[in-house]
């Protein structure tokens, strides 16, 4: 990058079912805690980055960044607004294009947020909205909505490598027990396995509790120049490599249905970028909006080898404490997914770990990596962040 | 789906009607006016496919999107076509990944009683 970029402030809404709260009151928590976090005054902020991906089917709004630019007192300054979407990962985009433009030198204090307001609408509506991820001519025209192209996913994956059943239960089982120390999580319970495989099933072989839920929430971070973060807080996090692939829009155009590989290419760029191998990675927030998508992720990320996704996680190699901790947070199983808040919620919790103040810690965690997906990979977002400090390094 | 939205791909919901880029060979369900691989360079055609593929991979739907709960659950796959494509569609009955398949005219979706009605292909067992 042209500059080095810091991470000095975060915030977020609870993620859940706010049906008291409106769009623009979500986005005004978010922004203020992260404002408040950073110590940063509103006549500081250069610029404005919102990822969200479908206001205009959940709530009949276009032009977000201006209405969320406006209750957040940024458009009397005339601050440039921008909405970014690539469905589920806007929320990794809006930060990737926040971070390039302090980079670049164009900006100097910019906030990367996303938000997104979900429960407005009735189940059936949300699920024809997120089905707009998916190619609507030739996939969805078919019924092949998400959750129906995931288990396709699936099945190749448990075919091809022996994937069990069980194995997708265990991500569940991990990611909810994460939550219970996550005051933001949607679902902070215990789930066993075998609750997860008594709930009905959306495609096989996923059954509910495979999907993340549908959720409202919003979540902002404030990015600096490097050289600055010091005047902002005592713990900068800084950004090592923020990189982003893209894969066919349709998965039955993909060479192969077992892994995500705008998520590969994306990693290998990252990790060149950032001088790191998967090794060195002491914390992942990963994509898991179905539990196989976790399952890939560990792979594609590098953190297991192609096809030991489901036994690294079953044998406790991404629980906090194992090998390379997957999802501290809860995920976006448990955490909730308000698709376009997801990304920055990414970058919230994993600067929370790396300055040792996250409900679920992982231990003396240095490097941190957050991986969002756009629907069923078309898009992915790798950022790799870290504390500088760092015995991994 | 809207009409126009559908009229546009009557020749690919009822006829399999693809592309071809002459320059590289590969043919193209759904069809592409622009061949990924040779760019500007390509030299694209229409194309019908015979329609007989094999099961790459499926699932049973349980949960659908609205204009499909009456068909539920339905299996749907991805079949690759022997022409070397790859298309997300139903399958009549069940399927089993390495099934030999051959297409069908059939209903896709409904709006209810009363709605539009829209038609497409299906594959079936051979």
């Amino acid at each position: 990058m042209l500059r080095d970029v810091a991470v000095v402030g975060v915030g977020q809404t609870s993620f859940g079912e706010h049906w008291e709260r409106s769009f623009r009151d979500l986005f005004v928590t978010a922004g203020v805690r992260a404002l408040e976090d950073a110590g940063v005054a509103g006549d500081e902020i250069d610029a404005l980055y919102g990822g969200n991906m479908s206001a205009g089917q959940f709530i009949q709004q276009e032009h977000v960044a201006a209405l969320i630019a406006d209750y957040a007192g940024l458009s009397t300054e005339g601050v440039p607004a921008t909405r970014v979407e690539a469905a589920d990962a806007s929320g990794g985009l809006a930060f990737r294009q926040a971070v390039l433009d302090v980079a670049s030198g164009a900006s100097d204090v910019v906030v990367a947020s996303g938000v997104e307001k979900m429960t407005d609408l009735g189940s059936t509506e949300t699920t024809e909205a997120l089905a707009g991820s998916a190619d609507r001519e030739w996939e969805v025209f078919s019924g092949g909505n998400v959750a129906a192209l995931y288990a396709m996913m699936a099945n190749a994956h448990m075919e091809r490598y022996g994937t069990t059943r069980r194995q997708l239960s265990e991500v569940v089982v991990k990611n909810h027990e994460n939550a219970t120390e996550n005051k933001y999580a949607q679902y902070r319970n215990e789930v066993s396995a075998e609750l997860v495989e008594s709930t009905p099933y959306v495609s096989e072989p996923l059954r509910a509790f495979d999907c993340s839920p549908a959720s409202d929430g919003a979540a902002a971070v404030i990015v600096v120049p490097a050289e600055d973060a010091q005047d902002y807080t005592d713990q900068p996090v800084y950004v090592e490599a923020t990189e982003q692939g893209s894969d066919s829009l349709a998965v039955h155009d993909r060479n192969n249905m077992t892994s995500i590989d705008s998520t590969a290419k994306a990693a290998e760029r990252a990790y060149e970028a950032a001088n790191v191998s998967p090794g060195d990675v002491d914390v992942a927030e990963v994509h898991d909006s179905y539990t196989v998508a976790e399952i890939l992720a560990v792979e594609d990320l590098g953190f297991a080898e192609k096809g030991d996704g489901g036994a690294f996680i079953e044998d406790g190699h991404a629980s906090v404490g194992g090998e390379t901790p997957v999802n501290p947070s809860g995920g976006l199983k448990a955490c909730g997914h308000p698709l376009g808040a997801t990304g920055v919620r990414q970058i919230a919790d994993a600067t929370r770990q790396l300055r040792g103040e996250a409900g679920t810690q992982v231990e003396d965690a240095s490097v941190a990596v957050t991986h969002n997906v756009g629907g069923t990979g078309a898009t992915a977002v790798v950022n790799v962040l870290s504390d500088r400090n760092g015995r991994s390094r | 789906m809207t009409a126009p939205r559908f009229w546009r791909k009557i020749n690919q919901r009822y006829r399999l009607v693809g592309t071809e880029c002459r320059t590289c060979g590969t043919a193209y369900f759904p069809p592409r006016d622009l061949c990924p691989d040779c760019r500007r360079d390509g030299d694209i055609v229409g194309k019908e496919f015979s329609g007989k593929g094999e099961v790459v991979t499926a699932t049973v739907v349980h949960d659908a999107i609205t204009d499909y709960d009456s068909e539920t659950p339905y299996t749907l796959a991805v079949v690759e076509l022997e022409e070397g494509a790859r298309v997300t569609a139903q399958v009549v009955g069940e399927a089993e990944v390495g099934d030999s398949v051959e297409p069908c005219f059939r209903r896709i979706s409904d709006e209810g009683e009363e709605g539009i009605v829209q038609y497409g292909t299906k594959f079936k067992r051979v």
